[in-house]
C-alpha cells in the first residue's frame, strides 16, 4: 500500500516538473531563437550602425538604411514621460487609498482601478486615435496630433493600474505598530503617511515604477494607433516610432533579407531591455522581502 | 474516478483521431496566401468557386504581398497574393506573377478641404515635401499633413512608383491598414492620403488626378493614372495541384469579370 502512495505521488511530482520546465522550455525557445534571428543583422549592419545610425529607411531601394537610435530614444523618452506623469498620479492615488479614503471608497475606486487594467490595449488606441489625437491637434494648434505627446498621455493611463495596485499591496503590508509609535509621538497622520509608511513601502513602490515602466515600454498597440509612426527622432510634437511598433508595423509586409532580419534584430533590442528592467523589479522585490 | 477520467480521455482522443479522418477526405483545397488590399476580391472568388465545387476547400490567409510571395516560394500556399508587379530579383527566383485585376488608388482629403484635383506632379511635390501649405494647390493657408502606408505596403509601394517618389516620401504618419488611413484623413482637415479605391468611404472626399475622377472606366482605360495590378504569383514549372490549377483557370478566365468588378477593381481579362 504505501509502495503504491508513493507511486502515485512520485507521478504527479513528475508531472508538475514537466509542467514547470515547459515553462521553461518556452523562455528559453524564444530566446535562443531571438538571439539566433537577430545577431545576423546587427553583425551584416555593423553594430554602431545598427545601434546609433539615426536613418531608417528599411525599403529605400538603393540605400537602405537600418539606424535605430530614434527607435530606441522615442521609447525611453515615451516611457520616461509616461512614469513623469503617472507615478506622482500612481503614488498619491494609492496613498489615498491605502491610508485615507473610507473602505467603501475604497473598495469603489480599486474596482474601478482593476477595471482600467482590464481594458484591452487596442481599445486604448481607439479612443486616443479618435479623442486624443484630434484633441491635442486643436488644442495645440498643430497641423497634426498623432505624437510622443499622445503616446505618453495613453501610456501614462495604461501603467496606472500597475502601480496603483502594486504600490497599495506595499502600503497595506505596513504594519500598524509603526504608524501607531508614530501617532503616538504626536505626529500628524500626514506626517506618519509620508514620513513613516511610506519609507517603510518604498522597495515595493520602486517596484511598481519598474513595472510601470516594463509595461510602457512593451506596449505597441495603443502606442501605434497614436503615434503616427514615422521614423523621426523623438520631440514631443512629431510623429515617432517605439521599438515595439518598429517590429509591428513592418513585419507582416516585410519580404526575406535584411529588413525582416533587421527586424528581429530590433525585437532582440527590445528583449534586452526587458530583461534589464526584470532583473530590476526581481532586486527591488527581493530588497522588499528583506527589508 | 480515475476510470472516469481515462474513459473521458479515450473518447476524446478517438473523437479528434475520426475528425482527423473527416478532413482528410475533402482532400481538394485550394490555399491563397498574400496582400491585405486583395482580400475582398479573392473571398468573393473563393466563395464562388466553391459554390461550384462543392468538396473543395478554399483559405485565404491575411498576410500582405512580401509574406504571401515567400509563402509560394516556401511551398506553404498555393497561390500567392501580389498587389505589387514582382520584382526582377523575385522573377529570378522562379516566380511567375499574372494579373488578375487592376486596382485604382484614390487619393483621399478630409471633405472639409476645398481642393478637388491634382495632377501627377502635383501629389509627387507634395509627398516629397516640395509643396508643403495647401494654398499652393488651390487651398486653404494650412499645413499639408501626409499619411502613408507602413514600409512594405503594396499600396505604399503601388503609389510611390506611380508617382515616382520612392525613397523619398515625407510621411507624417505612417499607418498600417487601408483603414487606419481613411479614418485618420476623416479626422485631420490637414490630411491627404491614399487608400484602395475599393476601400475609400464616404467620409473622405477622393481627388480627381489629372481631371480623371477614378471609376472602373477610368482605370481600366488606363486614364486615371494612380492604379497597379492585382498579381496571381505561382512558381515558374512546378504544376500546381489539380484543383489549384481549376481554380486559377476559374479565376482568370472572363466569366468572372462580375465577381472581380463587384470587389471595386477592374478584371485584367
Amino acid at each position: 500500500m504505501q509502495r503504491k502512495h508513493n507511486l502515485l505521488e512520485n507521478t504527479i511530482h513528475g508531472i508538475f516538473l514537466l509542467m514547470g520546465l515547459v515553462t521553461v522550455g518556452f523562455v528559453l525557445i524564444i530566446t535562443i531563437y531571438l538571439v539566433i534571428s537577430g545577431i545576423p543583422a546587427i553583425s551584416q549592419i555593423g553594430f554602431f550602425k545598427f545601434m546609433f545610425g539615426k536613418t531608417w529607411a528599411s525599403t529605400h531601394t538603393t540605400n537602405p538604411q537600418f539606424g535605430i537610435l530614434p527607435f530606441v530614444l522615442s521609447s525611453v523618452y515615451g516611457t520616461a514621460g509616461a512614469i513623469a506623469l503617472g507615478v506622482p498620479i500612481g503614488f498619491f492615488a494609492s496613498v489615498y487609498l491605502s491610508k485615507l479614503a473610507s473602505p467603501k471608497l475604497k473598495a469603489l475606486i480599486t474596482s474601478a482601478v482593476d477595471l482600467l487594467a482590464g481594458i484591452p490595449s487596442v481599445v486604448y488606441g481607439l479612443v486616443g486615435m479618435l479623442v486624443l489625437v484630434p484633441g491635442i491637434r486643436i488644442i495645440l494648434n498643430v497641423p497634426d496630433g498623432a505624437s510622443l505627446l499622445a503616446a505618453i498621455l495613453v501610456l501614462t493611463v495604461m501603467i496606472l493600474p500597475s502601480i496603483i495596485k502594486v504600490s497599495i499591496t506595499a502600503l497595506d503590508a505596513v504594519p500598524s505598530e509603526y504608524e501607531d509609535a508614530s501617532l503616538a509621538l504626536g505626529a500628524t497622520p500626514v506626517e506618519t503617511y509620508f514620513r513613516v509608511s511610506v519609507p517603510a513601502a518604498k522597495s515595493g513602490i520602486a517596484a511598481s515604477i519598474v513595472l510601470g515602466i516594463g509595461r510602457a515600454i512593451g506596449e505597441a498597440t495603443a502606442v501605434m494607433m497614436v503615434s503616427g509612426n514615422a521614423p523621426n527622432m523623438p520631440s514631443l510634437q512629431q510623429s515617432v516610432r517605439f521599438l515595439t511598433t518598429a517590429v509591428a508595423s513592418e513585419m507582416s509586409y516585410a519580404g526575406e533579407g535584411l529588413q525582416r532580419q533587421a527586424l528581429f534584430s530590433i525585437a532582440l533590442v527590445l528583449f534586452l531591455f526587458i530583461m534589464l528592467i526584470n532583473a530590476a523589479l526581481n532586486f527591488f522585490i527581493k530588497k522588499n522581502k528583506e527589508g | 474516478m480515475k476510470k472516469f477520467l481515462a474513459l473521458i480521455l479515450g473518447m476524446t482522443m478517438m473523437m479528434s483521431a475520426l475528425s482527423g479522418c473527416g478532413q482528410k477526405a475533402a482532400a481538394a483545397a485550394v490555399s491563397t496566401d498574400g496582400s491585405t488590399s486583395m482580400e475582398e476580391v479573392i473571398n468573393i472568388l473563393g466563395e464562388a468557386f466553391v459554390e461550384n465545387n462543392k468538396d473543395v476547400k478554399f483559405t485565404y490567409n491575411p498576410t500582405g504581398s512580401g509574406s504571401g510571395i515567400t509563402a509560394v516560394k516556401e511551398g506553404r500556399c498555393d497561390i500567392g497574393l501580389s498587389s505589387r508587379a514582382l520584382s526582377e530579383e523575385e522573377k529570378s527566383d522562379g516566380l511567375k506573377g499574372t494579373v488578375l485585376a487592376y486596382d485604382g488608388i484614390a487619393v483621399i482629403v478630409n471633405p472639409e478641404n476645398p481642393v478637388t484635383d491634382l495632377t501627377v506632379e502635383q501629389i509627387a511635390k507634395i509627398y516629397t515635401g516640395e509643396i508643403t501649405n495647401w494654398k499652393d494647390v488651390g487651398g486653404d493657408d494650412k499645413e499639408i499633413v501626409l499619411i502613408g502606408r507602413e514600409a512594405g505596403s503594396g499600396t505604399r509601394d503601388g503609389f510611390e512608383s506611380i508617382t515616382e517618389t520612392k525613397n523619398s516620401c515625407k510621411y507624417r504618419q505612417e499607418l498600417t491598414s487601408t483603414g487606419d488611413v481613411i479614418t485618420t484623413v476623416s479626422q485631420n482637415p490637414n490630411a491627404v492620403g491614399y487608400a484602395s479605391l475599393s476601400a475609400v468611404k464616404d467620409n473622405v472626399k477622393v481627388l480627381m488626378v489629372n481631371g480623371v475622377a477614378p471609376s472602373e472606366d477610368t482605370v481600366k482605360d488606363g486614364s486615371y493614372k494612380v492604379q497597379r495590378p492585382f498579381v496571381l504569383v505561382t512558381m515558374e514549372g512546378k504544376e500546381l495541384s489539380k484543383t489549384a490549377q481549376e481554380f486559377f483557370d476559374y479565376i482568370t478566365s472572363s466569366k468572372v469579370n462580375d465577381l472581380i468588378s463587384s470587389a471595386g477593381v477592374v478584371s485584367a481579362n
